[in-house]
Protein backbone atom coordinates (compact mmCIF):
# COMPACT_ATOMS: atom_id res chain seq x y z
CA UNK A 1 0.00 0.00 0.00
CA UNK A 2 1.33 3.42 -0.95
CA UNK A 3 2.56 5.62 1.88
CA UNK A 4 0.22 8.54 2.59
CA UNK A 5 1.34 11.88 1.21
CA UNK A 6 1.12 13.14 4.77
CA UNK A 7 0.87 11.12 7.93
CA UNK A 8 0.59 12.78 11.33
CA UNK A 9 0.57 10.93 14.63
CA UNK A 10 0.12 12.39 18.09
CA UNK A 11 1.14 15.86 16.96
CA UNK A 12 1.30 18.25 19.88
CA UNK A 13 2.31 21.86 20.06
CA UNK A 14 2.55 23.89 23.23
CA UNK A 15 3.69 27.46 22.71
CA UNK A 16 6.02 29.26 25.08
CA UNK A 17 3.12 30.99 26.82
CA UNK A 18 1.63 27.60 27.71
CA UNK A 19 -1.08 27.66 25.03
CA UNK A 20 -1.73 24.14 23.76
CA UNK A 21 -2.38 24.69 20.07
CA UNK A 22 -2.42 20.99 19.11
CA UNK A 23 -3.49 18.21 21.44
CA UNK A 24 -1.99 15.10 19.88
CA UNK A 25 -3.74 15.03 16.52
CA UNK A 26 -3.66 12.14 14.03
CA UNK A 27 -4.20 12.77 10.34
CA UNK A 28 -3.60 10.99 7.05
CA UNK A 29 -3.75 12.53 3.60
CA UNK A 30 -3.61 10.00 0.79
CA UNK A 31 -1.49 10.31 -2.33
CA UNK A 32 -3.31 12.23 -5.05
CA UNK A 33 -5.95 13.45 -2.62
CA UNK A 34 -7.47 16.92 -2.61
CA UNK A 35 -7.89 17.41 1.11
CA UNK A 36 -9.52 20.20 3.08
CA UNK A 37 -8.33 21.11 6.55
CA UNK A 38 -10.96 23.34 8.07
CA UNK A 39 -11.37 25.02 11.39
CA UNK A 40 -12.10 28.36 13.00
CA UNK A 41 -9.29 30.84 13.52
CA UNK A 42 -6.96 29.66 16.24
CA UNK A 43 -8.13 26.05 15.88
CA UNK A 44 -4.65 24.79 14.98
CA UNK A 45 -4.70 24.63 11.16
CA UNK A 46 -1.78 26.95 10.55
CA UNK A 47 0.19 25.44 13.43
CA UNK A 48 -0.27 21.97 11.90
CA UNK A 49 0.80 23.12 8.46
CA UNK A 50 3.59 25.24 9.96
CA UNK A 51 5.04 22.13 11.60
CA UNK A 52 4.74 20.15 8.37
CA UNK A 53 6.74 22.75 6.46
CA UNK A 54 9.23 23.49 9.27
CA UNK A 55 8.09 26.99 10.16
CA UNK A 56 6.90 25.86 13.59
CA UNK A 57 8.69 23.49 15.96
CA UNK A 58 6.55 20.66 17.24
CA UNK A 59 6.45 19.74 20.90
CA UNK A 60 5.76 16.05 20.34
CA UNK A 61 4.49 13.62 17.75
CA UNK A 62 5.49 12.28 14.38
CA UNK A 63 5.12 13.74 10.90
CA UNK A 64 5.87 11.74 7.77
CA UNK A 65 5.81 13.14 4.24
CA UNK A 66 5.55 10.33 1.68
CA UNK A 67 6.88 8.01 4.37
CA UNK A 68 9.85 10.21 5.25
CA UNK A 69 9.99 11.10 8.93
CA UNK A 70 10.77 14.82 9.22
CA UNK A 71 12.78 14.14 12.36
CA UNK A 72 15.06 11.82 10.42
CA UNK A 73 15.46 13.52 7.04
CA UNK A 74 13.55 16.77 6.83
CA UNK A 75 15.62 17.98 3.85
CA UNK A 76 14.54 14.97 1.78
CA UNK A 77 10.93 15.37 2.87
CA UNK A 78 10.98 19.04 1.91
CA UNK A 79 11.68 18.16 -1.73
CA UNK A 80 8.14 16.77 -1.89
CA UNK A 81 6.56 19.86 -0.36
CA UNK A 82 5.31 23.04 -1.98
CA UNK A 83 3.89 25.69 0.30
CA UNK A 84 1.55 28.58 -0.43
CA UNK A 85 1.17 30.41 2.85
CA UNK A 86 -1.66 32.58 4.03
CA UNK A 87 0.36 35.81 4.05
CA UNK A 88 2.53 37.17 1.28
CA UNK A 89 6.03 36.05 2.15
CA UNK A 90 8.27 37.16 -0.68
CA UNK A 91 10.46 40.20 -1.07
CA UNK A 92 8.19 42.87 -2.50
CA UNK A 93 11.17 44.51 -4.18
CA UNK A 94 12.34 41.51 -6.20
CA UNK A 95 11.28 40.92 -9.76
CA UNK A 96 8.49 38.38 -10.20
CA UNK A 97 10.62 36.02 -12.26
CA UNK A 98 13.59 36.32 -9.90
CA UNK A 99 11.42 35.24 -6.97
CA UNK A 100 10.51 32.01 -8.75
CA UNK A 101 14.01 31.30 -10.06
CA UNK A 102 15.57 32.03 -6.68
CA UNK A 103 13.22 29.52 -5.08
CA UNK A 104 14.31 26.98 -7.71
CA UNK A 105 17.91 27.67 -6.73
CA UNK A 106 17.08 26.96 -3.09
CA UNK A 107 16.05 23.47 -4.20
CA UNK A 108 19.31 23.03 -6.09
CA UNK A 109 17.72 23.35 -9.54
CA UNK A 110 20.06 24.65 -12.21
CA UNK A 111 19.02 27.66 -14.26
CA UNK A 112 18.83 25.44 -17.36
CA UNK A 113 16.24 23.29 -15.62
CA UNK A 114 14.41 26.07 -13.77
CA UNK A 115 13.97 28.65 -16.53
CA UNK A 116 11.63 26.64 -18.84
CA UNK A 117 9.62 25.48 -15.84
CA UNK A 118 9.35 29.05 -14.56
CA UNK A 119 8.30 30.31 -18.01
CA UNK A 120 5.55 27.73 -18.15
CA UNK A 121 4.25 28.52 -14.67
CA UNK A 122 4.30 32.25 -15.37
CA UNK A 123 2.25 31.67 -18.52
CA UNK A 124 -0.14 29.17 -16.91
CA UNK A 125 -0.83 31.49 -14.01
CA UNK A 126 -1.23 34.63 -16.10
CA UNK A 127 1.91 36.35 -14.83
CA UNK A 128 3.97 36.28 -18.01
CA UNK A 129 3.49 39.96 -18.83
CA UNK A 130 4.45 40.93 -15.28
CA UNK A 131 7.55 38.77 -15.01
CA UNK A 132 10.05 41.63 -15.21
CA UNK A 133 8.25 43.94 -12.80
CA UNK A 134 8.74 44.20 -9.04
CA UNK A 135 6.42 41.95 -7.02
CA UNK A 136 5.03 44.94 -5.12
CA UNK A 137 3.42 46.18 -8.35
CA UNK A 138 1.21 43.10 -8.61
CA UNK A 139 -2.43 43.06 -7.57
CA UNK A 140 -3.43 40.93 -4.57
CA UNK A 141 -4.68 38.11 -6.80
CA UNK A 142 -1.50 38.12 -8.84
CA UNK A 143 0.59 37.97 -5.69
CA UNK A 144 -1.32 34.85 -4.67
CA UNK A 145 -0.69 33.31 -8.07
CA UNK A 146 2.98 34.23 -7.79
CA UNK A 147 3.15 32.25 -4.55
CA UNK A 148 1.51 29.28 -6.27
CA UNK A 149 4.03 29.46 -9.14
CA UNK A 150 6.86 29.69 -6.64
CA UNK A 151 5.55 26.70 -4.69
CA UNK A 152 5.29 24.57 -7.84
CA UNK A 153 8.68 25.39 -9.37
CA UNK A 154 10.37 22.24 -8.02
CA UNK A 155 7.45 19.96 -8.95
CA UNK A 156 6.33 19.06 -5.42
CA UNK A 157 4.21 15.97 -4.90
CA UNK A 158 2.37 17.57 -2.00
CA UNK A 159 1.08 21.13 -2.27
CA UNK A 160 -0.08 22.95 0.84
CA UNK A 161 -2.43 25.84 0.15
CA UNK A 162 -3.18 27.92 3.22
CA UNK A 163 -6.17 30.07 2.29
CA UNK A 164 -4.94 30.59 -1.28
CA UNK A 165 -8.00 32.50 -2.45
CA UNK A 166 -8.46 34.88 0.47
CA UNK A 167 -9.19 38.33 -0.88
CA UNK A 168 -9.36 37.15 -4.46
CA UNK A 169 -12.31 38.15 -6.63
CA UNK A 170 -14.77 35.47 -7.72
CA UNK A 171 -13.65 35.23 -11.34
CA UNK A 172 -10.03 34.84 -10.39
CA UNK A 173 -10.92 32.46 -7.60
CA UNK A 174 -12.69 30.17 -10.02
CA UNK A 175 -9.76 30.23 -12.43
CA UNK A 176 -7.46 29.32 -9.54
CA UNK A 177 -9.79 26.45 -8.61
CA UNK A 178 -9.59 25.19 -12.16
CA UNK A 179 -5.81 25.36 -12.07
CA UNK A 180 -5.66 23.49 -8.77
CA UNK A 181 -8.02 20.84 -10.06
CA UNK A 182 -5.83 20.46 -13.14
CA UNK A 183 -2.57 19.92 -11.27
CA UNK A 184 -4.33 17.51 -8.92
CA UNK A 185 -5.90 15.56 -11.79
CA UNK A 186 -3.19 15.71 -14.46
CA UNK A 187 0.01 15.79 -12.43
CA UNK A 188 -1.28 13.75 -9.50
CA UNK A 189 -0.21 16.44 -7.02
CA UNK A 190 -1.69 15.82 -3.59
CA UNK A 191 -3.19 19.02 -2.27
CA UNK A 192 -4.04 20.13 1.25
CA UNK A 193 -6.24 23.18 1.34
CA UNK A 194 -7.27 25.36 4.22
CA UNK A 195 -9.96 27.87 3.50
CA UNK A 196 -12.71 29.89 5.09
CA UNK A 197 -14.79 29.53 1.92
CA UNK A 198 -16.61 26.30 2.62
CA UNK A 199 -18.07 26.37 -0.84
CA UNK A 200 -14.48 26.11 -2.05
CA UNK A 201 -13.78 23.05 0.08
CA UNK A 202 -17.02 21.40 -1.00
CA UNK A 203 -16.33 22.09 -4.64
CA UNK A 204 -12.67 21.06 -4.74
CA UNK A 205 -11.93 18.52 -2.06
CA UNK A 206 -12.66 14.82 -1.74
CA UNK A 207 -11.71 14.42 1.90
CA UNK A 208 -11.88 16.70 4.86
CA UNK A 209 -10.71 17.12 8.42
CA UNK A 210 -12.23 19.64 10.77
CA UNK A 211 -10.00 20.82 13.56
CA UNK A 212 -11.23 22.69 16.57
CA UNK A 213 -9.32 23.76 19.65
CA UNK A 214 -6.32 21.68 18.70
CA UNK A 215 -8.27 18.48 18.11
CA UNK A 216 -9.56 16.79 14.98
CA UNK A 217 -13.32 16.69 15.43
CA UNK A 218 -14.08 15.11 12.06
CA UNK A 219 -12.01 13.32 9.45
CA UNK A 220 -13.95 11.81 6.58
CA UNK A 221 -14.89 12.26 2.93
CA UNK A 222 -16.92 15.28 1.92
CA UNK A 223 -19.62 12.95 0.56
CA UNK A 224 -19.92 11.07 3.86
CA UNK A 225 -19.93 14.29 5.78
CA UNK A 226 -22.76 15.77 3.79
CA UNK A 227 -24.91 12.70 4.43
CA UNK A 228 -24.72 13.63 8.10
CA UNK A 229 -26.53 16.84 7.41
CA UNK A 230 -29.92 16.40 9.16
CA UNK A 231 -31.52 19.61 8.16
CA UNK A 232 -31.13 21.97 5.26
CA UNK A 233 -32.46 25.49 5.40
CA UNK A 234 -33.77 27.32 2.36
CA UNK A 235 -34.76 30.92 1.87
CA UNK A 236 -37.97 31.40 -0.09
CA UNK A 237 -38.64 34.68 -1.89
CA UNK A 238 -42.37 35.27 -2.10
CA UNK A 239 -44.38 36.95 -4.83
CA UNK A 240 -46.42 38.92 -2.28
CA UNK A 241 -45.96 39.87 1.37
CA UNK A 242 -47.48 37.61 4.01
CA UNK A 243 -49.04 39.13 7.10
CA UNK A 244 -48.96 36.01 9.28
CA UNK A 245 -46.53 33.12 9.33
CA UNK A 246 -48.03 30.16 7.47
CA UNK A 247 -48.05 26.82 9.25
CA UNK A 248 -46.76 23.83 7.28
CA UNK A 249 -47.24 20.28 8.46
CA UNK A 250 -43.85 18.56 8.87
CA UNK A 251 -41.75 21.66 8.25
CA UNK A 252 -40.34 24.47 10.33
CA UNK A 253 -40.94 27.88 8.90
CA UNK A 254 -39.60 31.26 10.03
CA UNK A 255 -40.44 34.70 8.78
CA UNK A 256 -37.33 36.57 7.68
CA UNK A 257 -39.31 39.57 6.48
CA UNK A 258 -42.71 40.19 4.91
CA UNK A 259 -41.66 38.69 1.57
CA UNK A 260 -39.12 36.11 2.66
CA UNK A 261 -39.46 32.88 4.62
CA UNK A 262 -36.90 30.50 6.01
CA UNK A 263 -37.82 26.84 5.47
CA UNK A 264 -36.07 24.03 7.38
CA UNK A 265 -36.26 20.64 5.68
CA UNK A 266 -35.27 17.46 7.48
CA UNK A 267 -33.34 14.77 5.65
CA UNK A 268 -35.70 12.49 3.68
CA UNK A 269 -38.52 15.01 3.55
CA UNK A 270 -39.82 15.95 0.11
CA UNK A 271 -39.76 19.62 -0.80
CA UNK A 272 -42.84 19.00 -2.95
CA UNK A 273 -44.90 18.65 0.23
CA UNK A 274 -43.84 22.08 1.38
CA UNK A 275 -44.64 23.70 -1.98
CA UNK A 276 -48.01 21.96 -2.16
CA UNK A 277 -48.94 23.29 1.28
CA UNK A 278 -47.75 26.78 0.43
CA UNK A 279 -49.73 26.73 -2.84
CA UNK A 280 -52.81 25.56 -0.96
CA UNK A 281 -52.48 28.62 1.29
CA UNK A 282 -52.19 30.89 -1.75
CA UNK A 283 -48.52 31.65 -1.23
CA UNK A 284 -46.51 31.88 -4.42
CA UNK A 285 -42.76 31.27 -4.25
CA UNK A 286 -40.66 33.13 -6.83
CA UNK A 287 -37.24 31.77 -6.00
CA UNK A 288 -35.40 29.62 -3.50
CA UNK A 289 -31.80 29.31 -2.34
CA UNK A 290 -29.79 27.65 0.41
CA UNK A 291 -29.63 29.74 3.54
CA UNK A 292 -26.01 28.68 4.01
CA UNK A 293 -23.58 26.44 2.22
CA UNK A 294 -24.37 22.84 3.24
CA UNK A 295 -20.89 22.21 4.52
CA UNK A 296 -21.04 25.47 6.38
CA UNK A 297 -24.01 24.27 8.40
CA UNK A 298 -22.15 21.14 9.44
CA UNK A 299 -19.02 23.11 10.16
CA UNK A 300 -20.83 25.51 12.44
CA UNK A 301 -22.54 22.68 14.27
CA UNK A 302 -19.25 20.88 14.84
CA UNK A 303 -17.17 23.82 15.89
CA UNK A 304 -19.60 26.09 17.68
CA UNK A 305 -19.43 25.89 21.43
CA UNK A 306 -20.67 28.39 23.98
CA UNK A 307 -17.39 30.29 24.11
CA UNK A 308 -15.98 29.26 20.76
CA UNK A 309 -15.48 32.02 18.27
CA UNK A 310 -15.86 30.86 14.73
CA UNK A 311 -15.53 33.41 12.02
CA UNK A 312 -17.21 31.29 9.40
CA UNK A 313 -20.10 33.35 8.26
CA UNK A 314 -23.38 31.55 8.42
CA UNK A 315 -25.26 34.34 6.72
CA UNK A 316 -27.40 33.62 3.67
CA UNK A 317 -25.16 32.95 0.75
CA UNK A 318 -24.96 30.84 -2.33
CA UNK A 319 -21.91 32.66 -3.60
CA UNK A 320 -18.60 32.74 -1.81
CA UNK A 321 -18.52 35.04 1.14
CA UNK A 322 -15.31 36.44 2.45
CA UNK A 323 -14.64 36.31 6.13
CA UNK A 324 -11.83 37.71 8.19
CA UNK A 325 -8.81 35.51 8.50
CA UNK B 1 21.14 17.64 -1.30
CA UNK B 2 24.12 16.48 -3.29
CA UNK B 3 27.22 18.66 -3.65
CA UNK B 4 26.09 20.16 -6.94
CA UNK B 5 22.72 21.12 -5.48
CA UNK B 6 24.42 22.59 -2.42
CA UNK B 7 26.63 24.71 -4.65
CA UNK B 8 23.65 25.88 -6.70
CA UNK B 9 21.70 26.84 -3.57
CA UNK B 10 24.69 28.67 -2.06
CA UNK B 11 25.30 30.48 -5.35
CA UNK B 12 21.61 31.41 -5.49
CA UNK B 13 21.80 32.89 -1.99
CA UNK B 14 24.93 34.87 -2.80
CA UNK B 15 23.54 36.20 -6.09
CA UNK B 16 20.32 37.20 -4.36
CA UNK B 17 22.24 39.11 -1.69
CA UNK B 18 24.53 40.85 -4.18
CA UNK B 19 21.56 41.70 -6.40
CA UNK B 20 19.88 43.28 -3.38
CA UNK B 21 22.65 45.72 -2.52
CA UNK B 22 23.31 46.53 -6.19
CA UNK B 23 19.59 47.23 -6.70
CA UNK B 24 19.68 49.86 -3.95
CA UNK B 25 23.18 51.17 -4.74
CA UNK B 26 22.28 54.79 -3.88
CA UNK B 27 21.71 53.55 -0.30
CA UNK B 28 24.46 50.95 -0.09
CA UNK B 29 27.42 52.03 -2.19
CA UNK B 30 27.27 55.79 -2.63
CA UNK B 31 26.86 57.07 0.97
CA UNK B 32 29.92 55.28 2.41
CA UNK B 33 32.00 56.49 -0.51
CA UNK B 34 30.94 60.09 0.07
CA UNK B 35 31.50 59.83 3.84
CA UNK B 36 34.99 58.43 3.35
CA UNK B 37 35.81 61.13 0.80
CA UNK B 38 34.87 63.67 3.46
CA UNK B 39 37.20 61.94 5.94
CA UNK B 40 40.02 62.10 3.40
CA UNK B 41 39.43 65.79 2.72
CA UNK B 42 38.87 66.96 6.29
CA UNK B 43 40.95 64.63 8.45
CA UNK B 44 43.56 63.58 5.93
CA UNK B 45 44.07 66.74 3.94
CA UNK B 46 43.07 69.74 6.06
CA UNK B 47 43.77 68.56 9.62
CA UNK B 48 46.31 65.92 8.59
CA UNK B 49 48.62 68.51 7.01
CA UNK B 50 48.99 70.06 10.49
CA UNK B 51 49.35 66.73 12.31
CA UNK B 52 52.46 65.83 10.39
CA UNK B 53 53.78 62.28 10.26
CA UNK B 54 52.81 59.22 12.26
CA UNK B 55 55.35 56.41 12.53
CA UNK B 56 57.28 58.26 9.83
CA UNK B 57 54.36 58.18 7.40
CA UNK B 58 52.19 61.10 6.26
CA UNK B 59 48.97 61.32 8.26
CA UNK B 60 46.89 60.94 5.09
CA UNK B 61 48.61 57.67 4.21
CA UNK B 62 48.39 56.54 7.84
CA UNK B 63 44.60 56.82 8.02
CA UNK B 64 43.87 55.23 4.61
CA UNK B 65 44.03 51.59 5.83
CA UNK B 66 41.91 52.46 8.87
CA UNK B 67 39.26 54.16 6.79
CA UNK B 68 39.13 51.29 4.30
CA UNK B 69 38.77 48.85 7.19
CA UNK B 70 36.10 51.01 8.82
CA UNK B 71 34.08 50.90 5.58
CA UNK B 72 34.48 47.15 5.31
CA UNK B 73 33.41 46.57 8.92
CA UNK B 74 30.35 48.81 8.92
CA UNK B 75 29.11 47.77 5.48
CA UNK B 76 29.57 44.03 6.00
CA UNK B 77 27.76 44.25 9.30
CA UNK B 78 24.91 46.49 8.23
CA UNK B 79 24.33 44.63 4.96
CA UNK B 80 23.62 41.31 6.63
CA UNK B 81 21.81 42.86 9.58
CA UNK B 82 19.39 44.79 7.39
CA UNK B 83 19.04 42.16 4.69
CA UNK B 84 18.28 39.28 7.03
CA UNK B 85 16.03 41.37 9.21
CA UNK B 86 14.12 42.54 6.11
CA UNK B 87 13.72 38.89 5.18
CA UNK B 88 12.32 38.22 8.64
CA UNK B 89 10.11 41.28 8.50
CA UNK B 90 8.71 40.46 5.05
CA UNK B 91 8.62 36.78 6.02
CA UNK B 92 10.57 35.88 2.91
CA UNK B 93 12.91 34.01 5.23
CA UNK B 94 10.20 31.33 5.04
CA UNK B 95 11.16 30.76 1.40
CA UNK B 96 14.49 29.49 2.65
CA UNK B 97 13.15 27.65 5.66
CA UNK B 98 10.70 25.51 3.68
CA UNK B 99 13.41 24.56 1.20
CA UNK B 100 15.82 21.66 1.74
CA UNK B 101 18.81 24.03 1.99
CA UNK B 102 20.84 23.28 5.08
CA UNK B 103 21.20 26.13 7.56
CA UNK B 104 24.91 26.50 6.89
CA UNK B 105 24.10 27.35 3.28
CA UNK B 106 21.61 30.01 4.37
CA UNK B 107 24.14 31.47 6.80
CA UNK B 108 26.94 31.18 4.24
CA UNK B 109 24.87 32.93 1.58
CA UNK B 110 24.12 35.91 3.78
CA UNK B 111 27.69 36.10 5.08
CA UNK B 112 29.31 35.95 1.64
CA UNK B 113 26.80 38.50 0.35
CA UNK B 114 27.56 40.84 3.25
CA UNK B 115 31.30 40.38 2.80
CA UNK B 116 30.87 41.15 -0.91
CA UNK B 117 29.32 44.50 -0.08
CA UNK B 118 31.93 45.26 2.58
CA UNK B 119 34.75 44.43 0.17
CA UNK B 120 33.03 46.29 -2.67
CA UNK B 121 32.74 49.46 -0.61
CA UNK B 122 36.30 48.91 0.63
CA UNK B 123 37.46 48.79 -2.99
CA UNK B 124 35.58 52.00 -3.82
CA UNK B 125 37.14 53.74 -0.81
CA UNK B 126 40.57 52.46 -1.88
CA UNK B 127 40.05 53.90 -5.35
CA UNK B 128 38.91 57.23 -3.84
CA UNK B 129 42.01 57.30 -1.63
CA UNK B 130 44.22 57.31 -4.74
CA UNK B 131 42.98 60.86 -5.40
CA UNK B 132 44.60 61.91 -2.11
CA UNK B 133 47.65 59.72 -1.64
CA UNK B 134 49.72 56.95 -3.19
CA UNK B 135 50.57 53.68 -1.53
CA UNK B 136 51.65 50.22 -2.49
CA UNK B 137 50.88 46.99 -0.69
CA UNK B 138 53.61 45.96 1.69
CA UNK B 139 52.25 42.43 2.15
CA UNK B 140 49.51 41.84 -0.48
CA UNK B 141 48.53 38.38 0.73
CA UNK B 142 48.30 39.48 4.35
CA UNK B 143 46.30 42.57 3.37
CA UNK B 144 43.85 40.49 1.40
CA UNK B 145 43.55 37.83 4.12
CA UNK B 146 42.88 40.37 6.86
CA UNK B 147 40.29 42.34 4.91
CA UNK B 148 38.41 39.22 3.77
CA UNK B 149 38.44 37.66 7.23
CA UNK B 150 37.25 40.91 8.80
CA UNK B 151 34.44 41.24 6.25
CA UNK B 152 33.35 37.66 6.98
CA UNK B 153 33.54 38.16 10.74
CA UNK B 154 31.38 41.27 10.76
CA UNK B 155 28.92 39.75 8.32
CA UNK B 156 28.41 36.88 10.76
CA UNK B 157 28.05 39.36 13.62
CA UNK B 158 25.42 41.25 11.61
CA UNK B 159 23.55 38.00 11.04
CA UNK B 160 23.44 37.26 14.78
CA UNK B 161 22.17 40.79 15.42
CA UNK B 162 19.40 40.32 12.83
CA UNK B 163 18.42 36.92 14.23
CA UNK B 164 17.93 38.44 17.67
CA UNK B 165 16.31 41.65 16.45
CA UNK B 166 12.59 42.07 16.92
CA UNK B 167 12.25 45.53 15.37
CA UNK B 168 14.24 47.73 13.01
CA UNK B 169 15.67 49.73 15.93
CA UNK B 170 17.38 46.58 17.15
CA UNK B 171 19.60 46.39 14.09
CA UNK B 172 20.87 49.94 14.49
CA UNK B 173 21.65 49.83 18.23
CA UNK B 174 24.79 47.70 17.94
CA UNK B 175 26.29 49.62 14.98
CA UNK B 176 25.66 52.99 16.67
CA UNK B 177 26.52 52.22 20.26
CA UNK B 178 29.10 49.46 19.91
CA UNK B 179 30.59 49.23 16.44
CA UNK B 180 31.18 52.92 15.75
CA UNK B 181 32.88 53.70 19.09
CA UNK B 182 35.04 50.57 18.87
CA UNK B 183 36.03 51.47 15.32
CA UNK B 184 36.90 55.07 16.21
CA UNK B 185 38.84 53.84 19.24
CA UNK B 186 40.43 51.06 17.20
CA UNK B 187 43.33 53.12 15.91
CA UNK B 188 41.76 54.26 12.66
CA UNK B 189 42.92 57.85 13.14
CA UNK B 190 45.85 57.47 15.53
CA UNK B 191 48.51 55.17 16.86
CA UNK B 192 47.80 53.86 20.34
CA UNK B 193 51.33 54.95 21.23
CA UNK B 194 49.81 58.40 21.59
CA UNK B 195 47.54 57.22 24.40
CA UNK B 196 48.50 57.23 28.10
CA UNK B 197 49.53 53.79 29.39
CA UNK B 198 46.21 53.07 31.06
CA UNK B 199 44.26 53.79 27.88
CA UNK B 200 46.73 51.80 25.82
CA UNK B 201 45.96 48.77 27.98
CA UNK B 202 42.24 49.38 27.64
CA UNK B 203 42.58 49.80 23.88
CA UNK B 204 44.25 46.39 23.67
CA UNK B 205 40.96 44.66 24.51
CA UNK B 206 39.29 46.25 21.48
CA UNK B 207 39.21 43.55 18.76
CA UNK B 208 38.90 46.14 15.99
CA UNK B 209 42.32 47.53 16.95
CA UNK B 210 43.85 44.22 15.87
CA UNK B 211 42.07 44.19 12.53
CA UNK B 212 42.91 47.79 11.68
CA UNK B 213 46.56 47.34 12.65
CA UNK B 214 46.96 44.03 10.85
CA UNK B 215 45.49 45.62 7.73
CA UNK B 216 47.69 48.70 8.14
CA UNK B 217 50.70 46.43 8.46
CA UNK B 218 49.76 44.71 5.21
CA UNK B 219 49.61 48.04 3.39
CA UNK B 220 52.18 50.24 5.12
CA UNK B 221 54.32 47.74 7.03
CA UNK B 222 53.66 49.37 10.42
CA UNK B 223 51.54 48.11 13.32
CA UNK B 224 50.91 48.81 17.01
CA UNK B 225 50.34 45.12 17.76
CA UNK B 226 51.81 41.71 16.78
CA UNK B 227 50.21 40.81 13.43
CA UNK B 228 50.27 37.04 13.84
CA UNK B 229 48.32 37.31 17.06
CA UNK B 230 45.81 39.53 15.29
CA UNK B 231 45.30 37.00 12.51
CA UNK B 232 44.78 34.18 14.98
CA UNK B 233 42.35 36.31 17.00
CA UNK B 234 40.27 37.13 13.91
CA UNK B 235 40.21 33.46 12.87
CA UNK B 236 39.10 32.40 16.36
CA UNK B 237 36.37 35.05 16.40
CA UNK B 238 35.14 33.81 13.01
CA UNK B 239 34.91 30.22 14.23
CA UNK B 240 33.17 31.22 17.48
CA UNK B 241 30.69 33.60 15.84
CA UNK B 242 29.96 31.18 12.97
CA UNK B 243 29.29 28.37 15.42
CA UNK B 244 27.06 30.61 17.52
CA UNK B 245 25.10 31.85 14.49
CA UNK B 246 24.61 28.32 13.16
CA UNK B 247 23.54 27.03 16.54
CA UNK B 248 20.97 29.81 16.83
CA UNK B 249 19.74 29.15 13.31
CA UNK B 250 19.44 25.41 13.97
CA UNK B 251 17.42 26.17 17.09
CA UNK B 252 15.20 28.49 15.07
CA UNK B 253 16.07 31.40 17.34
CA UNK B 254 14.10 34.45 16.22
CA UNK B 255 12.56 32.75 13.20
CA UNK B 256 10.62 29.70 14.41
CA UNK B 257 7.87 29.66 16.98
Amino acid sequence: MAEPALSIRGLTKVYGNGFEALKGIDLDVGQGDFFALLGPNGAGKSTTLGIVCSLVQKTAGQVKIFGIDIDKDFAKAKYHLGVVPQEFNFSQFEKVEDIILTQAGYYGMSMKEAKPRSDRLLKDLGLWDKRSGAARMLSGGMKRRLMIARALIHRPKLLILDEPTAGVDIELRRSMWEYMRRINREEGTSIILTTHYLEEAESLCRNIAIINRGEIVKNTSIRELLTELDTETFLLDLAAPVETLPVLDGFELERVDAQQLSLSVRKGTSLNDAFEQLSAQGIKVLSMRNRANRLEELFVSMTSQPDASSDIDGAPSTSAKETAS
Amino acid sequence: MNNRQLLISLWTMVVKEIRRFLRIWPQTLVPPSITMTMYFIIFGNLIGSRVGEMHGISYMSYIVPGLIMMSVITNSYSNVASSFFSNKFQRSVEEMMVSPMPNWVILGGFVIGGAARGLGVGLIVTLVSFFFTDFSLHHPLLTLSVVIMTALLFSIAGFINALLAKKFDDISIIPIFVLTPLTYLGGVFYSIDLLPDVWQNIAMINPILYMVNAFRYGILGISDIPVTGALIAIAVFIVVFWSLALWMLNRGKGIRS
